[in-house]
C-alpha cells in the first residue's frame, strides 16, 4: 500500500523519495527558531493564543501508577479545565495508556465530553521494542476500546541503522489497523534521532506512509519538543502540503510546561506552516502541567493579578 | 475556536520614555558640549516627526575639535599606559551595556530600523567592540605588529547612517585602544546616538578631547578630510565619496582606510539546505532594510533549484512584518531618508524598464514616513543596472547559473568586492568557491554575521583596509603594513 503515490512500497522508491529532500543546516534552524522566540505577544492576541493553546492540549497521563480514578479525574479536567468558568474551551484529547482507553472514553461520554478525543499510546510505547504482531494487536486493542487517536512510536533502532523501509512498513501497517476509526500520530522520539536531518527525513517518511500527525516525543526522553525540532517538522508539513495538497498535523510533546512556551509554539506554527495549522485538528501540544499555567495566565488577564495556585484544580 | 484562524499580533511597542531628546544639540569638543551656529532638523523616518535640531559643523568647529584632540593626544592619551587606556574602554563598554535600552530606542527613533535589531544586534555588538579593543590596549606589542607599534595621532572618522552607533564603535574603539584621539562626524540623518555616546564619554570620565564629535553634513566631512591637523582618515560610506577622499588625501601624509559600497553575491548551490538558505537570503537582503554595505543584494541561484527556492522565498517574504520600527515584532522598518527612498525607487524603476520582473511581498505600508516593501526582481542579467549598482534598500536581484564556475564568474563580475555568501552542504565545494571569490568577507551557510574579532573590509572598489580583529587594529598603528 502506498499513500499519495509518493512511494510504491519498495525500498528503492523510498530511498529515492527520501533523497529528494535537502538537508537541514543546524545553525540556521537554531537561529530562525531563536528569532521567532523573541515575538512579543500581548493583549488580545495573547488571550486568543491562550484559548487556542488550551483547545490544542492533549492532556496526558502516562505513568505506571495510573489508575481508573486518576484517569477519570483527568477526563473531568479535560472537559471543563476551569470548573468556575464555562468560557474555557475543552482540551483536544486525553492521552493515556492502552488499558485506560475504555475507562477514559466511558467517563468522558458520561460527563458530556463526547467532543474530547481519547488518544492511546501504542506499538509498545515508549521504546517500540516489540514484534510487529504485538504492535498490531496493541493498536487493535486500543481502537476496540474506543480510542479515536493512536500515538504510535517508530522503531528508532531501525531508523538509525538505515532500515527506513522497515519504519515505513510499520507505519503503513498501523495506519491500516487505524482504518477510518482512529487518527494516527507518529512519534519520532526526536531526542533519540538527535539530528535535524533525521527529524526532517522521519517527517517525510511518516507522512508518505500515511501519518495524520507527526509528533516529536514520548515525553520519556529529553530533549523533547525543542523549538528548532518543531520548526523543522512544521517546514516539512508545509512542503508536504505543497506536494500533495494534504495538510498533516504536528504535535510537539514533552518540555512545554508554561504559557510562554506554548505561545512560542503557536508563533512557530503561524510563521512557518501558516495560520491554517492553528487549529486542534492540525496542531496539538502533548502536556500535563501546561494546562494549569494556561489557566492561571488566563485568569490573570481577566482579573489583572495572579491568583494563588489553589484556584486551579490539580487534576 | 475553530473558525477564527488568524493570529494577529497585537501592537507591542517599546516605550520611548527612557530617552530624553533635547530640542537642540551642539558639538562635543574638549569634553564639553559646545553650542553650534547653524542647525538642521533630524527626523524620525518612520513618522517624519522632527526629533531635534542638529548643529551644522563649520570650519571653526572642526578646527576646535582637531585642536582639542591634538592637545589630548600630546598631553594625556599618548602618555597614558595601555593598561590605563584599557580601563577607560572597559568602562565605556559597561556603560553602553547599562544604557543599552536607551541606545536602542534612540537608534530606532532616529534611524528607522526595527527595535528588535537595534536591541539585539547594533547595541550589543557596539559594546562588544569596546570590550574587545579594551583587551588589546595593553597588548599592542604582542599583536604581531613589531615591538613598539605607535598610534598615528589624531584620527578623523566619518561614519554612515545605516548602523550609526555600531559604526561609531568600529571606528572609536580601535583608535582609542591604539592610543589615538579622534574627531568623529556622524551621518547627517543619524547623529543622536553619537551625541548620547558623548554623554557616555563624560560619564566614564574619559579625559577631555580624546573623543570629539562634530555633527554636520558632507561639507563638515570635507573639512575633516582636508584638515592639516589630522593624521589618519577612516571613512565608511559610498564608493563615490570614498574616491573623493582618496583623491583628497593622496598628496598628504594622511593614512586612510575606506569601507565603501558593495553588491554582494549570495550563491545558492543545488545541494544547499534550502530552508536555511531561504532564511539566509532574507537575512542577507532584508536585514536593516537592506541598508547594509555587505548586503546579499544579488541572489545567484542554481537553475535546478531556482523554482523551489523562489517559491519558498516568496512564501517567507509574505511573513516579513513591515511597519512601526518601535514595535518589538517588526522585522522591516523605515527607509532612513526621503533621499534614499527616491534612490531606491529610481533604481527599481530602471529594473522594470530594463525588463526584469518585479515581485513585492503583500504588506500594508504606513501612510507617513519613508517605506519600501520587500521586493525581488527575477529574470535579472549581468547587464541590468539593478545587477550592478548598489540599491541600498530591501531589493533583491535574482540571477541564475548552471555550473559552479558560472556562479563564480557572475559573482566576481562587479567593481565591488565587499562580501559574498555560499550555500552548500558540500564542504569541498564551499572551500573551492571561497578561494575563487574576490570579496573581503565570505560567509558559508550564513550571512551578515559580525564579530569584533573578525576583520571586515573589501576588495576592489569596496574599500581599503580592514576593520575589526588584529587587521583592523593595525590601521590605527604606525610603522606597520596595512593590508
Amino acid at each position: 500500500m502506498s499513500y499519495y503515490g509518493l512511494v510504491d512500497g519498495t525500498e528503492a522508491s523510498l530511498k529515492k523519495y527520501l533523497a529528494s529532500f535537502s538537508g537541514v543546516d543546524q545553525v540556521g534552524a537554531d537561529a530562525r527558531a531563536a528569532i521567532l522566540a523573541t515575538r512579543s505577544i500581548k493583549a488580545a492576541s495573547k488571550r486568543w493564543a491562550i484559548d487556542t493553546a488550551i483547545s490544542m492540549v492533549d492532556l496526558t497521563t502516562l505513568e505506571g501508577a495510573d489508575t481508573p480514578g486518576k484517569v477519570q479525574a483527568l477526563c473531568s479536567k479535560a472537559v471543563r479545565p476551569d470548573p468556575t468558568d464555562s468560557s474555557v474551551p475543552s482540551v483536544g484529547a486525553v492521552c493515556v495508556y492502552n488499558d485506560m482507553v475504555g475507562i477514559a472514553r466511558a467517563h468522558l461520554d458520561q460527563i458530556g465530553g463526547e467532543h474530547v478525543g481519547v488518544a492511546a499510546v501504542s506499538t509498545a510505547f515508549p521504546s517500540g521494542r516489540a514484534s510487529m504482531p504485538v504492535k498490531i494487536q496493541d493498536t487493535q486493542d486500543a481502537i476496540d476500546a474506543g480510542a479515536s487517536e493512536i500515538d504510535m512510536v517508530i522503531d528508532r533502532g531501525a531508523f538509525l541503522s538505515g532500515r527506513y523501509i522497515e519504519v515505513f512498513d510499520e507505519i503503513v501497517k498501523i495506519r491500516e489497523v487505524c482504518g477510518n476509526k482512529a487518527h494516527l500520530k507518529v512519534i519520532f522520539e526526536t531526542g533519540e534521532l538527535v539530528t535535524y536531518d533525521n527529524v526532517r527525513k522521519a517527517s517525510f517518511l511518516a507522512m508518505a506512509a500515511g501519518a495524520h500527525f507527526i509528533k516529536t516525543s514520548t515525553g520519556k526522553v529529553a530533549p523533547a519538543a525543542t523549538a528548532p525540532v518543531v520548526l523543522v517538522m512544521l517546514e516539512a508539513v508545509r512542503d508536504f502540503y505543497a506536494m500533495t495538497n494534504v495538510r498533516i498535523g504536528v504535535k510537539p510533546a514533552g518540555g512545554i510546561r508554561n504559557t510562554k512556551d506554548a505561545i512560542k509554539q503557536l508563533v512557530l506554527v503561524n510563521e512557518t506552516a501558516g495560520p491554517e495549522w492553528l487549529k486542534p485538528s492540525l496542531f496539538r501540544i502533548g502536556a500535563s502541567a501546561l494546562l494549569n499555567d494556561l489557566l492561571m495566565q488566563r485568569m490573570k488577564m481577566d482579573d489583572g493579578y495572579y491568583a494563588s495556585p489553589q484556584y486551579v484544580t490539580i487534576d | 475556536m475553530e473558525e477564527k484562524l488568524s493570529f494577529e499580533y497585537a501592537p507591542a511597542p517599546e516605550s520611548r520614555a527612557i530617552v530624553s531628546i533635547k530640542p537642540k544639540y551642539g558639538h562635543f569638543i574638549g569634553g564639553k558640549f559646545i553650542s553650534g551656529n547653524k542647525h538642521f532638523p533630524t527626523i524620525n523616518p518612520a513618522t517624519e516627526e522632527v526629533l531635534s535640531r542638529i548643529a551644522l559643523g563649520g570650519k571653526a568647529d572642526v578646527d576646535a575639535a582637531v585642536k582639542a584632540a591634538r592637545q589630548a593626544y600630546t598631553t594625556t592619551w599618548s602618555k597614558m599606559s595601555g593598561k590605563e587606556r584599557g580601563k577607560y574602554l572597559f568602562r565605556i563598554a559597561r556603560i553602553m551595556q547599562e544604557r543599552s535600552r536607551e541606545f536602542a530606542v534612540l537608534e530606532t527613533l532616529d534611524n528607522g530600523k526595527p527595535i528588535r535589531e537595534s536591541r539585539d544586534v547594533d547595541v550589543p555588538l557596539a559594546a562588544a567592540h569596546f570590550f574587545y579593543h579594551a583587551g588589546w590596549a595593553d597588548k599592542l606589542e604582542y599583536a604581531g605588529l613589531g615591538t613598539t607599534p605607535k598610534p598615528h595621532g589624531v584620527a578623523g572618522q566619518i561614519i554612515p547612517w545605516n548602523f550609526p552607533l555600531l559604526m561609531l564603535a568600529w571606528k572609536v574603539a580601535p583608535a582609542l585602544a591604539a592610543g589615538n584621539t579622534v574627531v568623529l562626524k556622524p551621518a547627517e540623518t543619524t547623529s543622536l546616538t553619537a551625541l548620547l555616546f558623548a554623554e557616555v564619554c563624560q560619564q566614564a570620565e574619559l579625559p577631555a578631547g580624546v573623543v570629539n564629535i562634530v555633527t554636520g553634513d558632507g561639507s563638515t566631512g570635507a573639512l575633516i578630510v582636508n584638515h592639516p591637523g589630522i593624521d589618519k582618515i577612516a571613512f565608511t560610506g559610498s564608493t563615490e565619496v570614498g574616491k573623493l577622499i582618496a583623491r583628497a588625501v593622496a598628496p598628504t601624509n594622511k593614512s586612510v582606510t575606506l569601507e565603501l559600497g558593495g553588491k554582494a553575491a549570495n550563491i545558492i548551490f543545488e545541494d544547499a539546505a534550502i530552508d536555511e538558505a531561504v532564511e539566509g537570503i532574507v537575512n542577507g537582503i532584508f536585514f536593516n532594510q537592506g541598508h547594509v554595505c555587505c548586503a546579499g543584494s544579488r541572489l545567484i541561484l542554481q537553475e535546478s533549484v531556482a523554482d523551489e527556492v523562489l517559491q519558498k522565498l516568496k512564501y517567507r517574504m509574505a511573513t516579513i512584518r513591515v511597519g512601526d520600527p518601535m514595535d518589538k515584532n517588526t522585522d522591516l522598518g523605515a527607509i532612513n531618508s526621503k533621499e534614499q527612498l527616491l534612490k531606491i525607487r529610481e533604481l527599481t524603476a530602471a529594473g522594470d524598464s530594463e525588463g526584469a520582473e518585479r515581485w513585492s511581498a503583500p504588506c500594508d505600508l504606513p501612510g507617513k514616513g519613508f517605506w519600501f516593501a520587500p521586493t525581488i526582481f527575477t529574470g535579472v542579467t549581468q547587464a541590468h543596472r539593478i545587477a550592478r549598482e548598489e540599491i541600498f534598500g530591501p531589493v533583491l536581484s535574482v540571477l541564475t547559473f548552471r555550473t559552479p564556475q558560472e556562479a563564480i564568474d557572475k559573482a566576481n563580475n562587479t567593481p565591488f568586492g565587499l562580501s559574498a555568501g555560499i550555500w552548500s552542504e558540500k564542504g569541498s565545494k564551499v572551500l573551492w568557491a571561497t578561494q575563487q571569490l574576490r570579496a573581503g568577507v565570505i560567509w558559508a551557510n550564513t550571512f551578515n554575521k559580525f564579530d569584533p574579532t573578525s576583520p571586515f573590509g573589501g576588495y576592489k572598489e569596496s574599500g581599503w583596509g580592514r576593520e575589526g580583529g588584529r587587521h583592523g587594529l593595525s590601521a590605527y598603528l604606525k610603522g606597520v603594513s596595512h593590508e
